[in-house]
């Protein structure tokens, strides 16, 4: 039996350089990157991707001070994507409703603000927060956005290190397709900026950026880049099958053509560019497409000196040179690594393209590392182009997990 | 320390751990779940602030003595009143 067709037909996310999919895509094309320098708890300042999204629009004060901040970017991102799919929650059948966030990680943030909470009692755990269990359960970001808008539905978190935003989306589609639930809300959410743990690992792994000027600190595939930028943010999507969304005319941003998720089974953390080239390859075996019809690759690099030259490995030994219409972009180059939302979010800045004929460049690239070459490259200026059918984006994370989402331009 | 400033303690407790709730009317001698929209961790809250802001504990038998502001005053001014002393 053939699968269902499932589409987007909502995007709603919080990015540091924008809000909503037009702010955000708006920055994308006029190059305009988000990073600041913020204080860290004993660290000092350091460089980061922090979102300015307006936390009362969809909650309380009540639930922003009990939740976590993962909580209130997954309650801000899916109230945004349903507004945007024009579905009327309460007309849903509410048991329904799915909610698939993929998460990096989630709990450092509640625990150090704890223990630091505790140590100005000389560590007397009687001042240990009430509220410590429901914010760290790793179902915290997608069971607040549950408890938000109500839904009775899974709602549960998954897993993936930074390849998480695109399982969120792969998840969902999966479920759709088993006919578990009828309507998804999915994608991936990141607080990972209020851990100092995620930054004193990266400088200990002598992976953190520095950069005089904060927006040209993330630099993927240049010459001088010294690391990742550290961000928070969110992109949740409304996935639905193709009937169910025809059926009430909603607008369609995209189909989902096809996926991958597979495992190095060799490092912690060095990536692995031959299983990173078998998930690309898989991916595009199951949406029946060969390399030459991808239109637009959004690499995962997050300029590390070896991370980016592996994945280039990884795309040249799969793209190569003949693939003349396809065009390769980053978007960290703008918002930092995201993480757990990277995935979503940088699949969101490139989804308008299908509209726009316009390929989002990678920023930042001053000197070109040649080892980071690849034919297509679209550097510092967006690129016209004279078709985008095809998006091929790469999430890979921690532990050696690739996952790669292709999404195709909806043709009825 | 009086009743009344000790009510004034609760309620600022109450501002910040209910901060979309209006004050400005609380009835003394009325429960404060029947006019606030608090629930139980609200009351562990309160019980946790009295700690943190002003080392006072109440044990979990007592905790039905918070029940109202009145009640809470009642309560609590003797605390507030014997901690005073030892100071």
């Amino acid at each position: 039996m053939k699968p269902s067709r499932i589409v987007i037909t909502g995007v709603g996310l919080t990015a540091p350089n924008g809000n909503s999919l037009a702010e955000f895509r708006a920055n994308l094309l006029k190059g305009q990157a988000g990073i600041e320098r913020i204080e860290i708890r004993y660290m000092g300042p350091q460089l980061a991707g922090v979102c300015h999204y307006d936390p009362l629009k969809y909650q309380k004060k009540k639930e922003v001070r009990v939740g976590t901040r993962a909580g209130s970017i997954s309650i801000y991102c899916a109230r945004e994507a349903l507004a945007d799919s024009g579905v009327n929650l309460e007309t849903l059948p509410k048991d329904r409703v799915g909610i698939y966030i993929g998460c990096t990680e989630h709990g450092n943030v509640e625990t150090e603000n704890e223990i630091y909470n505790i140590s100005k009692f000389n560590y007397d755990t009687k001042y240990w927060s009430h509220y410590h269990n429901p914010r760290t359960v790793a179902n915290n970001p997608a069971g607040e956005a549950s408890l938000n808008l109500g839904t009775t539905g899974p709602a549960y978190t998954i897993g993936a290190a930074c390849a998480a935003g695109n399982l969120g989306l792969i998840h969902a589609t999966q479920m759709l397709r088993l006919g578990e639930v009828d309507f998804a809300i999915c994608g991936g959410v990141s607080e990972s900026i209020h851990t100092f743990g995620i930054f004193a690992g990266f400088k200990s792994q002598n992976a953190l950026a520095t950069h005089e000027d904060p927006h040209k600190a993330s630099r993927p595939f240049d010459k001088a880049r010294n690391g990742i930028v550290i961000s928070e943010g969110g992109a949740l999507y409304t996935l639905e099958r193709l009937e169910d969304a025809q059926a009430r005319g909603a607008k369609i941003y995209a189909e989902i053509a096809g996926y991958h998720v597979n495992s190095d089974a060799s490092d912690y953390v060095l990536p692995n560019p031959a299983r990173q080239a078998e998930c690309i390859r898989a991916a595009l075996k199951r949406s029946g497409l060969q390399p030459a019809d991808i239109h637009i690759v959004n690499t995962h690099a997050t300029a590390t000196p070896m991370g980016d030259i592996q994945e280039c490995e990884a795309i040249r030994g799969v793209f190569g040179e003949g693939c003349p219409d396809t065009h390769i972009n980053n978007t960290k180059s703008y918002i930092g690594h995201a993480m757990g939302a990277a995935g979503a979010l940088e699949l969101a800045g490139n989804l308008p393209s299908f509209d726009d004929l316009t390929v989002h460049p990678t920023i930042n690239v001053d000197d070109l590392d040649p080892q980071c070459a690849l034919p297509g490259l679209v550097l510092n200026q967006p690129k016209k182009v004279a078709k985008v059918d095809t998006i091929l984006n790469n999430s890979f994370g921690m532990l050696g997990i690739n996952s790669t989402l292709i999404v195709k331009r909806f043709i009825p | 320390m009086t009743k009344d400033e000790c009510k004034k303690l609760v309620l600022d407790i109450i501002a910040d751990i209910a901060p979309d709730e209006d004050l400005s009317n609380v009835k003394p001698d009325v429960r404060l779940r029947d006019q606030l929209q608090l629930d139980s961790m609200d009351f562990l809250d309160i019980v946790m602030e009295l700690r943190k802001r002003h080392g006072i504990e109440v044990p979990e038998a007592d905790y039905m003595q918070l029940a109202s502001l009145d009640s809470s005053a009642e309560y609590l001014t003797p605390k507030f009143q014997a901690l005073a002393a030892k100071k």
